[in-house]
């Protein structure tokens, strides 16, 4: 892998020529404009636009097969019924699980994670006990953790990151003790771009018998994932930002785990007989799946799992290792401009801040020019802490994105420049 | 453009180049920091309330130009003032910044530079840290939060 290159564990295989232009009018929200000036999107680390596909078959989804799964014996109950297994089995292809039943649905990444900390870490954490996570994870996959070491007396170690935004592996190695019950790690990090060797990492916990959570928010749409070329344990992602809807979130995990872990939630559909005195758990995944799932969302994440491999995850790859080469070319040649996250191996993130003027009227100002890009401590507050700002602005970059775009982007720091006079 | 220059008038950019009072004052008599959790930004006021006038104030901190200008701002507005002008002052500014865009503004002399905010409600909180945290400090509580 070369430096500043998006990394990945799996190389998808060459894809068909990709146009960015036919992909973007597959977009329909695109064509927007805002405060007078043609949308330049450039928050997709936040969450990503949404393919007409996936619109579609939200639309179609309830237009014609609604009703609710696993109930009646009614035509449309198994329709929809099926409409879910099947996203459930395009969601277990797209990451190569090596069955249906290890995907389970949730509404986000951050259910996902709390989902493990909860029904497979407390019950096996015991005061003295440590829970290892990085110094650049996001929130979602701190907080959970936090709560679990609360409840128990376990405690959270934090494996620490370098100046280039950088998993420090050797130091991540020396806080695996006896005592580590599980390494949370994020695939790629959604502040800086970083995207960390995770097979390395399963690997090392492994060999001191430590299962490991991979949070895949941030790579599962820039980067092909197969748990099981990582071999990794669990495996969390969000559909949003897989250009699928809100409210859909996906949990891998292994058999074996799901099998013996208690339920999370309890109620209907996850238990396949309930008295009084006991109820019996349904099996998986439905165990984990307790009310009425967002079933329009596992079938607009179908939809949309089939466009972004329909595009070719190489060719979005590629693209979008040429848009961060670029837009790192661009904003590196501005004076005062300082990339924070310049990791080796990163991907789609370009976080940075600008001498004399505070990141959030950078993000007013670009605004202001039709331009979107996040501005804050990206629920990453540790991350900001390590690299000393209160603070960054950060473009992320999705495969919709241009050359053009980040040029965009570029005059409208220029901007920023002559109002602040920095 | 126009929005641009509505929000970021001259007197803001001034006051965000050079701060008024921005500095921490020894023998206050209050004193409180706000944060807002949204942008990171940190401020600590500073008073010495004589009897029921403020006699000095000051600011320290970091944050985006909006808040450092409205803060700077606030420490030439309640200086001198007594307690009560101050907390009344407090009131229309908040009634300024979180009036519905298109409502008529009460000139507060310098202050009224501030009511471009109203058409960027995620800056509301930026422009009323100060404010929140001069409250506090006159309340002696320690923190306040615009959260």
């Amino acid at each position: 892998m070369t430096p500043g290159v998006a990394g990945s564990e799996r190389v998808a295989a060459p894809a068909a020529r990709f146009d960015v232009e036919r992909i973007r009018a597959d977009f329909p929200i695109l064509t927007r404009t805002v405060r007078g000036k043609p949308l330049v999107y450039l928050d997709n680390a936040a969450t990503t636009q949404k393919p007409r596909a996936v619109l579609d078959a939200l639309a179609g989804y309830y237009t014609s097969i609604n009703a609710n799964v696993h109930r009646g014996v009614h035509e449309l109950s198994e329709r929809a019924t099926r409409a879910f297994d099947e996203a459930r089995e395009r969601v277990a292809r797209f990451f190569n699980a090596a069955h249906a039943h290890e995907i389970v649905f949730t509404r986000n990444a951050t259910e996902s994670i709390n989902l493990v900390a909860h029904s497979f870490a407390r019950p096996r954490l015991k005061p003295g006990d440590e829970v290892l996570i990085t110094a650049m994870e996001h929130h979602s996959n701190i907080v959970p953790w936090q709560l679990a070491c609360e409840a128990t007396g376990a405690s959270l170690r934090v494996a620490p990151i370098d100046d280039r935004g950088e998993l420090m592996v050797d130091e991540l190695e020396r806080l695996l003790t006896p005592r580590t019950r599980i390494l949370a790690v994020a695939h790629m990090s959604n502040a800086l771009g970083t995207v960390n060797p995770v097979a390395d990492l399963v690997r090392i916990a492994h060999a001191q018998g430590v299962p490991v959570l991979l949070d895949g928010s941030q790579a599962a749409y820039h980067l092909p994932v197969d748990v099981q070329a990582l071999d990794c344990d669990f495996y969390a992602a969000t559909g949003h930002k897989l250009y699928g809807p809100t409210g859909v979130g996906v949990l891998y995990g292994r058999t074996e785990h799901l099998e013996a872990m208690p339920p999370f939630l309890g109620g209907g559909d996850m238990i396949s007989a309930v008295t009084f005195e006991k109820s019996t758990w349904n099996v998986l995944p439905y165990k984990f799946e307790a009310g009425t799932p967002n079933i329009a969302g596992a079938v607009g994440l179908h939809a949309a799992l089939d466009y972004l491999e329909g595009v070719g995850r190489a060719a979005v790859q590629e693209h979008e290792r040429q848009l961060l080469e670029y837009g790192t070319e661009l904003l590196s040649t501005m004076p005062g401009v300082r990339i924070i996250g310049t990791a080796r191996w990163k991907s789609s993130i370009l976080s940075f801040v600008m001498d004399g003027v505070h990141p959030h009227d950078i993000g007013t100002v670009v605004d202001l020019e039709g331009v979107a890009i996040r501005t804050g401590h990206h629920c990453a507050q540790p991350v900001m802490e390590r690299f000393g700002v209160p603070a960054t602005a950060r473009a992320s970059l999705a495969m919709y994105n241009t050359r053009e775009e980040l040029d965009a982007l570029g005059r409208a720091l220029e901007r920023v420049r002559e109002v602040f006079g920095a | 453009m126009s929005e641009l220059s509505d929000l970021y008038q001259e007197v803001i950019l001034d006051h965000n180049r050079r701060p008024r009072n921005f500095h921490a004052i020894a023998d206050a008599s209050h004193r409180a920091e706000g944060y807002n959790p949204l942008c990171g930004d940190r401020l600590t006021v500073y008073l010495k309330v004589d009897g029921d006038v403020i006699t000095n104030v000051g600011f320290e901190g970091s944050g985006c130009a909006i808040s450092k200008a409205s803060a700077s701002m606030m420490t030439d507005a309640v200086k001198g003032r007594s307690v009560a002008e101050a907390e009344a002052l407090f009131d229309r500014f908040h009634r300024m910044v979180t009036m519905p865009p298109e409502a008529a503004v009460e000139d507060l002399g310098k202050l009224t530079s501030l009511a471009g905010v109203r058409e960027f409600p995620v800056r509301i909180k930026c422009a009323s840290l100060a404010w929140h945290t001069l409250k506090a400090a006159l309340a002696h509580e320690q923190r306040t939060s615009t959260e």
